[in-house]
């Protein structure tokens, strides 16, 4: 009944916490931040239309996943802090990076997907520069896949010019995914990411397409160029990729240099970075450039890759995470005075390559030099590999139209687990 | 129907080991057979005097055993199997216990009084009963002190057991009147006092309306008062404690008196025998802590009507208090240091002395100056010592302002004395006194550093050096530079301590491989150093830190090898891996926050993950919930490729979340699944149901925890954005358990401040859980699935927004479900969501939000609405 006077003790000449409690402390603080990160990331899609709302959004370092850890290390926090509104106001480096960070590349398809003829359309790529456009505040800019600026101009896509037409709020901007093609300087579109200040990230390839079909040509942006429509646009012929679609954008006539097929899964979401949910194809017929070339334009006789320095001195690939290729020793990087993040060129001699579980393993990698400047991004794995089966064994177009034809009907086995408790 | 249990309760407290277990096998197979009357012939037993004592002391322990257990399930279930027995067989145990109350037996006596307590805990709250009280005030007129004073002794009992609010003032009124008598200077015996001062502290807290009373206060007041006075040591002592809780309890009322108990303790701490003095300057600490309570609470703006004033007793006090309380501080006993129990008239004037600091801040240090200046340089110990601790001690309260300077005057002295003082009573308070240094004058958020590029090499050397020295010394040594390593945490990219971050460490490791450093806690010090030390690393020193990490691994390699242990032996084993668990775990924590370094040391993962698998094959739960943080860690650094430790790291995983003896475990591992989720994402889709299946046995169970209950909650949502769709089969088990759930918490009842913390953290835990669903569902097919639910979280997050109770976090994420909710949902929901309070005033209120956060995930939800409405 009376007070244990032990109880009445203090801590004597103890700290007032234990180490063991501040560890579980930062434990359990960290897991709610990352929990916080995750349910920020999942809604960040959306919150990238925003109309320029106060306070920071930290949308934009959610909306890339990093690509290529490593690369920018000197990025500045503030320049992670933006949303889209904001990036599409960015000018220089800062725009650069953002941008550079913005693209859905496709992988190289190296076997068919099963589903090909039931999930996926397929459309002729045009040859050209791929670029990101942006209209805002009475403006037009293009900016290609390592960010910098292809051209600043006056469009006729929502207030993508100084016009008196105003049908919106001139800071609700609209973003395209472009190919520059340079025969009949046009930007033909292959892909809407947002329209009108409405995202379309989180939408499937089916809606953005029938989207961008249905908004493009009502702004009169696909009419010739005029003293406020400087480029004209264009969208490009997508098809269901059955056999008369894939026959249709293999051999159909296209006013564009084709350079290879695309295609798009049709519940794909509009990812930045390498996905396999969109995947490129080339052969001799459909491309001018099926195998790469080398910085003379000349297609070398080894194949060769550009590969990223990391830290380590690992050599990788763009993806994510990346694949390991090779590694250079400490004594090499000093002595040539390369750092990490520099993007390095190498050639693969044929008997040094063996495939394992379908990855590429190379025995032996020649260094041949640092890769052009403008380049922002090494190879992918899918890119290296397909390079070098288009120089052994390619997947040719009849295996393309085999693999439709002997579509098996349904294939997707349930194998949902029931719960034991 | 009773049986005769003589012999079977003494032979149960046989030395004979078989006659024992024989004994207590026939007494559970009895009390299995007929609880009733099983019980009466206990009480019977108990009341009977002609019965041997030990019998019946044993009879009533059982007794108490069958109304209360610790665990809350086990008491529950007593309590119900106590109501539903039959009402004569209660009305007959119930008479033989007040019958025993009279008994000449004293622990017959005392053991009744204790089970009637316990009975009265049960039945008062139910009406049932209601005579007991009047009965045992009946008692109090009797003429014989041995029932007096046991019936005073069951009023302090039954005052423990019983909430104020069951009984009823006038009752209340009788029993502190007959308590206060009992106390009182006239009564003859000494027993009787005794008990009745006893009662009186459990009694204080139905006193309120009393302590509302002029008149009744200030007798109860007085009464106290002249009991510190009484010849017995014991009464004294105990009157001391009721002026404790007093002073906790009844603060605001004590203005008047104080005067008069200041006299009375400073008397008691001069010239009163220990226990009762350690009471007399427990009260001023108590007054401390109620004034810095009060202080911290409004920072010192008070207005008329703030809930309670600070009346400054301290302050007022201060002139005579503070040299009360420095004379303690020489009254040291010769191997406190050593003897981790010890607690002393030093060790309470100091710890005093240092809340008093707390309590006045600037106004301490004038005061205390003098004695330091006096006594630090004298020939005794006792002295330096006295005069070192009291400087320690002045050193959290006051402003750095004033602090400053004396400490830049003083750091040489201390420095000194730590390497040359001949007392290791002396240098184990200067070291700890240098902790206190760095603890609160030095570091990222202080103006003018105590430490500087100059001194920060001759601090250090010591402190190493002073590593070396006696267990006691070296551990206070190792906790300074555990304060100084903090004050460099936010250094940035250089940091003083790298040019001596190697010697540091190894230091520390000399420190953990000293032969005596299980004394004094220094192994753990040496530990802990090294974890705060790895935390202040840099960039700079981060290739040592690497090092550390195989050589750490070897270490707990070693400890996992060891074999035929004693077990005094493997308890030191066990401490040690948990140690080295716990370092590891701050390690791949630093070295996984950076890109370069996580690459590198992901080289380590599977042996670490290796090691940590074979920690968990020993059964010891600190060791566990230090293993299952690092694993935490490593997951999140390893990202998908934790994916292949999955299948030899499960079965601890699902171990973890069965501990429910251990919650710390359980809290923690529930912890890990969502790291497991954000670094697996769907990859742990195989692992769902196991988890799952053990997570909603955990939310069931009554006898695990309930603070581990929100955090499973939010690991819903965090397996469900990892799994997405593939949540689907989980809904039908997780959604009315949230349902229910948030029922409970949109509307509990939350009269106190714990109780509504811990309502705000449920319904935290399960809005993330509605967050991640929602979340893990958008864009699905199966969205669908949601919609039959959709109208229940709404009209949670209306009624959270009525209730006006919620805290900034809740109001962050209940808001944020509102937007997913409408993101996930869209067109299907807009008319649900236009009916809402929560889509007009809520999210008006939580858009016009101070508060970044709310206001942020107002926006999104703004936006997600206009969407949902419009599409």
């Amino acid at each position: 009944m009376a007070p244990p006077s032990h109880d009445l003790r203090r801590a004597y000449k103890r700290p007032a916490i234990s180490d063991q409690q501040r560890r579980r402390e930062l434990a359990l603080l960290r897991q709610s931040q990352h929990r916080a990160d995750s349910h920020h990331r999942a809604r960040q899609l959306a919150s990238s239309l925003l109309p320029s709302s106060e306070g920071p959004l930290r949308t934009e370092q959610e909306i890339e996943p990093e690509v290529e850890p490593g690369t920018e290390p000197e990025v500045e926090p503030e320049a992670r802090v933006l949303d889209a509104p904001r990036a599409a106001k960015l000018g220089g480096a800062e725009a650069r990076r953002w941008f550079a960070r913005q693209i859905m590349l496709p992988e190289w398809m190296i076997d068919a997907p099963p589903d090909l003829d039931r999930n996926w359309y397929v459309f002729p790529r045009p040859a050209g520069k791929r670029c990101f456009v942006v209209s805002s505040n009475g403006t037009t800019v293009s900016r290609l896949r390592n960010g910098s600026v292809l051209h600043h101009f006056p469009s006729s896509l929502p207030n993508g010019a100084r016009t008196k037409d105003k049908s919106g709020p001139s800071s609700s901007y609209s973003i395209l995914d472009c190919i520059f093609h340079e025969p009949d300087q046009t930007y033909y579109v292959i892909d809407m990411v947002c329209w009108r200040g409405y995202s379309l990230y989180d939408c499937s390839a089916e809606f953005r397409f029938f989207w961008l079909n249905s908004k493009l040509t009502e702004t009169g942006a696909c009419n010739p160029p005029s003293t406020y429509h400087k480029y004209r646009f264009s969208i490009v012929p997508i098809y269901e990729c059955t056999e008369q679609g894939l026959h249709a954008a293999y051999s159909g006539v296209v006013p564009y240099v084709k350079d290879g097929l695309l295609f798009y899964n049709k519940q794909a979401h509009y990812q930045t970075g390498n996905t396999p949910l969109a995947l490129v194809w080339k052969d001799g017929a459909c491309s001018q450039y099926l195998l790469d070339t080398d910085s003379k334009g000349q297609v070398p006789s080894q194949q060769q890759v550009v590969l990223e320095l990391q830290e380590d001195g690992k050599l990788t690939t763009s993806d994510d995470p990346p694949h390991v290729f090779g590694c250079f020793d400490r004594d090499f990087i000093q002595k040539s005075g390369l750092r990490p993040g520099n993007l390095l060129r190498f050639a693969i001699r044929d008997e040094s390559v063996r495939l394992v579980d379908g990855k590429m393993e190379i025995s032996d990698l020649q260094f041949v030099g640092r890769s052009n400047r403008a380049r922002a991004f090494a190879d992918s794995h899918s890119k290296v590999l397909f390079q070098y089966a288009a120089r052994h064994s390619p997947l040719r177009i009849e295996d393309l139209f085999a693999c439709i034809r002997s579509s098996p009907t349904d294939e997707d086995g349930s194998n949902d687990i029931e719960m034991a408790g | 129907m009773a049986m005769e249990v003589t012999p079977i309760l003494l032979n149960a407290q046989s030395v004979d080991a078989t006659t024992r277990k024989h004994a207590e096998e026939t007494l559970k197979q009895f009390q299995e057979q007929n609880l009733p009357a099983f019980l009466l012939s206990l009480s019977g037993e108990l009341s009977n005097n002609e019965k041997p004592v030990d019998s019946r002391r044993l009879a009533g322990l059982i007794l108490k055993n069958a109304l209360d257990a610790k665990e809350l399930h086990r008491k529950n279930e007593l309590v119900q199997r106590w109501l539903s027995l039959d009402a004569g067989v209660k009305a007959q145990i119930k008479a033989c216990l007040l019958q025993t109350l009279s008994s000449p037996a004293p622990d017959a006596r005392s053991t009744a009084s204790q089970v009637i307590a316990k009975i009265a805990g049960i039945e008062l709250p139910q009406k049932q009963w209601p005579e007991l009280i009047g009965t045992l005030l009946s008692n109090i007129h009797q003429l014989q002190p041995h029932v007096k004073q046991a019936t005073l002794e069951t009023l302090g009992y039954l005052c423990e057991e019983v909430s104020p609010q069951v009984v009823d003032q006038d009752q209340v009124n009788k029993i502190l009147t007959a308590v206060v008598q009992g106390m009182n200077a006239s009564e003859a015996s000494a027993d009787v006092r005794l008990a009745a001062t006893r009662a009186l502290y459990n009694a204080l807290g139905f006193a309120q309306a009393n302590f509302s009373n002029d008149m009744e206060r200030d007798y109860i007041m007085r009464v106290v008062c002249e009991a510190t006075l009484s010849p017995e040591v014991k009464i004294r002592q105990a009157a001391f404690e009721c002026l404790v809780a007093i002073s906790s309890t009844y603060y605001e009322k004590l203005a008047s008196y104080m005067q008069d108990i200041f006299n009375i303790t400073a008397k008691a701490v001069r010239e009163d025998e220990e226990p009762v003095a350690l009471q007399a300057i427990e009260f001023w600490s108590s007054i401390c802590e109620e004034e810095i309570d009060i202080l911290d609470e409004y920072g010192g703006d008070f207005t008329a009507d703030s809930d309670t004033p600070c009346f400054y007793f301290i302050k007022q006090a201060l002139p005579a208090l503070v040299p009360m309380l420095l004379e303690t501080l020489l009254k040291q006993e010769e191997d406190q240091d050593q003897d981790e129990g010890a607690w002393n008239l030093a060790m309470a004037g100091g710890t005093c002395l240092g809340l008093v600091a707390r309590t006045v801040g600037d106004d301490i240090v004038p005061l205390v100056m003098p004695f330091i200046e006096e006594n630090i340089t004298k020939p005794d110990w006792r002295q330096r010592e006295a005069a070192t601790y009291a400087f320690g001690s002045i050193l959290e309260g006051p402003s750095p302002d004033k602090l400053t300077p004396i400490v830049n005057v003083a750091l040489n002295f201390m420095l000194t004395a730590l390497m040359k003082d001949p007392s290791n009573h002396v240098k184990d308070t200067t070291a700890w006194t240098l902790g206190r240094i760095f603890e609160f004058l030095h570091g990222s958020t202080v103006e003018v550093p105590i430490i500087t590029p100059e001194n920060c090499p001759q601090i250090l050397t010591v402190l190493l050096q002073s590593m070396k020295d006696v267990p006691n010394v070296a551990e206070k040594a190792c906790g300074a530079l555990y304060f100084l390593a903090q004050g460099y945490e936010d250094a940035g990219s250089t940091s003083p301590l790298s040019s001596f971050f190697q010697d540091i460490i190894q230091a520390l490791l000399t420190v953990t491989h000293r032969e005596d450093a299980g004394e004094s806690r220094l192994r753990t010090a040496a530990y802990e150093t090294l974890n705060e030390v790895v935390r202040s690393s840099t960039d700079e020193t981060a290739p040592v830190v690497m090092q550390l990490v195989p050589v750490l691994m070897m270490e707990l390699h070693q400890t996992l090898e060891a074999q035929k242990l004693s077990s005094d032996e493997r308890e030191k084993q066990n401490e040690l891996q948990g140690l080295l668990c716990g370092c590891l775990q701050v390690i791949i924590q630093k070295l996984g926050a950076s890109e370069t370094t996580k690459y590198a040391f992901m080289q380590y993962a599977d042996q670490i993950m290796d090691l940590f698998l074979r920690v968990f094959a020993c059964r010891n739960a600190t060791v566990h919930e230090e293993a299952m943080l690092a694993i935490g860690a490593l997951a999140y650094a390893a990202g998908p490729n934790f994916v292949k430790y999955m299948p030899g790291f499960y079965q601890y995983l699902e171990m973890g979340l069965q501990n429910f003896e251990e919650y710390q475990v359980c809290a923690i591992t529930v912890g890990v699944v969502g790291d497991l989720c954000r670094a697996l994402e769907d990859k742990i889709l195989p692992f769902c149901d196991g988890i799952m299946t053990q997570l909603l046995k955990d939310l069931s169970s009554n006898q695990l925890h309930r603070s581990v209950k929100p955090p499973i909650f939010s690991c819903f949502g965090d397996i469900a954005l990892a799994i997405g769709e593939n949540f689907e089969k989980y809904l039908i088990y997780a959604m009315p358990m949230l349902q229910s759930a948030a029922e409970l918490s949109a509307r509990a009842a939350t009269a106190d401040d714990e109780m509504l913390e811990y309502t705000n953290q449920l319904r935290n835990g399960i809005l993330e859980a509605y967050s991640g669903i929602l979340q893990g569902f958008k864009n699905s097919p199966k969205t669908q699935l949601l919609m039959p639910y959709a109208a229940h979280i709404l009209q949670f997050l209306d009624t959270l927004y009525n209730e006006k109770d919620m805290d900034d976090v809740v109001m962050k994420t209940a808001i944020g479900v509102l937007g997913d909710l409408a993101d996930t949902l869209g067109s299907h929901v807009g008319p649900l969501i236009n009916q809402s309070v929560s889509s007009k005033d809520f999210l008006e209120e939580c858009l016009l939000s101070d508060d970044h956060l709310i206001k942020e995930s107002a926006d999104w939800a703004k936006l997600a609405i206009s969407r949902a409405v419009s599409g």
